[in-house]
């Protein structure tokens, strides 16, 4: 990405002035009713006028989902009532190209995030949805010239049916884990994009996911396909606001990552505490290509999410980056998993986590070298910064390294912030809380350089907010 | 030239049960280099600790003023933003805490007056750390992380003249420096004190001494003041040693 001058760094930090909290009053086109059924997965397929095996999919998954008990291995989702959620809610009835073709409220919901500020500036393409469907989507001529498709997901289904046909659930199943089939029963929105051979884009594309309501579902069904030597950055930003009561976000990412390819998914969730969020990512990468995740987890009442690069050629790569802030009463369960199936692979996952105020933070990794996967390198740093005496953090490293001539390496800390580093500080002038917020973002630098500089401006002003507060103790 | 004033009166202050100073007075003005000698485990390093604020220390009686106002009311930052500043022996460092990053919120803080020009005041730290024999890397470096003792002290000095304090203690800032390094942070101190900084040298070796001359030198033992006088003293204590003050040791080392 190149780097923003000063000008822009302002506008950025303008942008990111912006309240999440907010509700967009807008009457729904169209919901199904609440709870799940082989009926409504059958409304859902037929609103969208779906051909016939995408809704044979959705039905087989919808089993899936059904035979499948809710995980108990993570944190606590009791609260979770798969029959009182709401699993589509339409907003509008025809999606816009162009934001004057955005209803007004619509609209101001972007507006309100900076999205077509954004959009103008930074990024080459953006995808927008509200609730269940994307509203806008739009991709700079230059590169739909160039045969980039950038859209929202049910678009691509009626329009490159045979391009989706072909990669749909494939990386990820249905059957993988519970969220992962309903997600593929009742899927709507999200984005598609495709980046032809050897097409490099300059600019990050951005899709921007908003939930609206109180016990709504977001399902949204992520495609990249990146063909061979082609390289891409998307970016998801993801917001709701506060409702007492939660809702669910369950995604599906699924990342083609072929030769000599290269992609970086950077994902920044702020979510409202409300939220459960359980999407499941994952990315196949072939040989000489490299799959980038970065991570940015701050808000969310309960995360779980784990993506993962199962690299199937020779020389793939993959790193993964991931800081998770988890303030309050939240859980945040991340981590990675990467599965060496190709000989001289490499890949590199860092997680770092701050928790506070009672809230918990693990880290959950999974790393697999095969045998055969020779001279295969990986290594996992997982830190953690614990900032008071009833926040926790917990790792549960799982790594099998069957491969003999493999390099493997693992390092955690878990730490507290010294007095002794906040006195330094603040004998050079610097306020307590200041120096707390220091000490913390430096905990953060490696992985917070590699995020887009609006978000890590949000990071910055969160972690200052929240440092804030932390004042008093010593 | 500036004319601050910092008092140091009857001072006393203890760790824990332990008394280790037990009526310190001192006075510097603006300009004015002090050096405060003794040997190990006399409170010097107790001194500059409790004149910043360190919590550890508790002071049981005297004051500390500087241009009046009673630094022992203000908190650790406070009293930086009053002027002062403390080149500590062993600096902590802060793993991630980018220098450059860290040094502007520090001038910031100190400075809330002055619109800080951005790409001057790294030119300005660039051209510093050149002076002390460190090269560009160090503004990018995690806060004296992984540093040897040599560049923590050099990085101190470098503090010091950015900052712009107008009272300097550097707490054995001689230890560990060889002759190069040590002829540089001498300089540095006699351009500090030129910019019209007071400034108290604590040490237990007349070696810095020799790159830069005192204006008064005090001999702190078993927690008092044995002996103050000017320039001439710290080469007469070099001749005869601190056995001369013999009797009045306490073990003043804190863990």
């Amino acid at each position: 990405m190149p780097r923003l001058n000063e000008n822009e760094v302002e506008d950025v930090r303008k942008v990111n002035e912006i309240k999440y909290d907010f509700v967009t009053n807008v009457k729904p086109a169209y919901q199904t009713e609440k709870g799940l059924n082989r009926k409504v997965v059958e409304e859902i397929s037929a609103e969208k006028k779906e051909p016939e095996w995408m809704r044979n999919i959705r039905l087989k998954a919808l089993e899936i989902f059904l035979s499948k008990p809710v995980p108990t291995w993570g944190p606590d989702l009791s609260e979770l009532n798969f029959d009182e959620l709401t699993y589509y809610i339409k907003p509008e009835d025809r999606k816009a190209n162009s934001w004057e073709e955005v209803p007004k409220e619509i609209k101001e919901t972007f507006d309100k995030l900076g999205v077509p500020e954004m959009e103008r500036k930074y990024l080459s393409g953006t995808v927008a949805q509200l609730q269940s469907e994307g509203v806008y989507s739009r991709l700079k001529k230059q590169w739909e010239d160039k045969g980039v498709i950038f859209m929202d997901m049910d678009s691509a289904v009626q329009r490159y049916p045979d391009i989706v046909r072909e990669h749909f659930g494939k990386i990820v199943p249905p059957s993988d884990n519970k969220f992962a089939a309903l997600n593929t029963a009742v899927w709507s929105g999200g984005s598609f994009l495709y980046v032809p051979r050897g097409v490099h884009l300059d600019l990050p594309v951005q899709a921007y996911f908003r939930m609206n309501g109180a016990l709504e579902g977001q399902f949204e069904r992520t495609l990249i396909i990146a063909e061979p030597g082609a390289s891409v950055h998307y970016i998801e930003g993801c917001t709701a606001p506060t409702y007492s009561q939660y809702s669910l976000h369950a995604a599906i990412v699924e990342v083609y990552v072929k030769e000599g390819a290269k992609v970086r998914y950077t994902s920044v969730q702020n979510w409202s505490d409300n939220i459960i969020n359980g999407p499941t990512k994952r990315a196949w990468v072939e040989e000489n290509a490299r799959m980038e995740w970065v991570q940015g987890s701050l808000g969310s009442k309960i995360t779980m999410t784990y993506p993962s690069s199962i690299l199937r050629g020779e020389y793939a790569s993959t790193s993964n980056l991931n800081v998770a802030l988890a303030i309050g009463p939240v859980w945040k369960d991340n981590g990675a998993k990467v599965v060496h199936a190709a000989p001289n692979t490499s890949s590199k996952v860092v997680a770092k986590s701050i928790s506070g105020k009672g809230g918990m933070s693990v880290y959950r990794g999974q790393l697999r070298i095969n045998s055969g996967a020779y001279n295969s390198k990986a290594s996992v740093q997982c830190d953690a910064l614990i900032l008071d005496d009833v926040s926790k953090s917990n790792t549960y490293p799982h790594n099998e390294v069957l491969e003999q001539s493999a390099a493997f390496s693992h390092e955690a800390s878990v730490g507290k912030i010294s007095e002794e580093q906040v006195d330094y500080l603040m004998s050079r002038g610097i306020r307590e809380e200041d120096a707390r917020s220091l000490i913390v973002l430096g905990f953060l630098d490696d992985v917070l350089k590699e995020i887009p500089l609006e978000y890590s401006i949000e990071f910055n002003k969160l972690i200052k907010l929240e440092m804030g507060k932390y004042g008093a103790v010593g | 030239m500036s004319s601050d004033i910092l008092e140091i009166k009857n001072l006393n202050v203890s760790v824990g049960q332990k008394e280790i100073l037990k009526g310190v007075s001192m006075t510097v003005r603006s300009g004015e280099i002090h050096a405060l000698m003794g040997p190990n485990g006399t409170g010097k390093s107790t001194l500059a600790q409790t004149v910043m604020g360190n919590p550890k220390y508790k002071v049981t009686g005297g004051e500390i003023l500087l241009n009046g106002k009673n630094l022992l009311e203000l908190q650790i930052y406070e009293r930086a933003r009053e002027g002062l500043f403390v080149a500590f022996q062993e600096p902590v460092s802060v793993q991630g805490l980018r220098f450059i990053n860290y040094l502007r919120t520090a001038y910031t803080s100190l400075h809330p007056n002055e619109r800080l020009e951005y790409k001057k005041f790294v030119d300005e730290v660039k051209e510093l750390l050149a002076y002390f024999g460190l090269d560009d890397s160090f503004i990018d470096r995690g806060l004296n992380d992984g540093l040897s003792g040599g560049e923590k002290k050099r990085m101190e000095a470098l503090q010091m003249l950015i900052l712009k304090p107008k009272f300097i203690i550097l707490d054995e800032i001689d230890s560990g420096l060889d002759v190069d390094a040590l002829r540089v942070v001498s300089r540095a101190i006699s351009r500090a004190r030129d910019n019209g900084a007071g400034v108290i040298i604590i040490t237990h070796y007349q070696r810095i001494l020799e790159h830069i001359k005192p204006d008064y030198v005090h001999v702190l033992i078993g927690g008092k003041i044995a002996e103050s006088g000017g320039g001439e003293l710290a080469k007469i204590i070099e001749e005869r040693g601190y056995e001369y003050y013999k009797g009045g040791e306490i073990d003043a080392k804190v863990e």
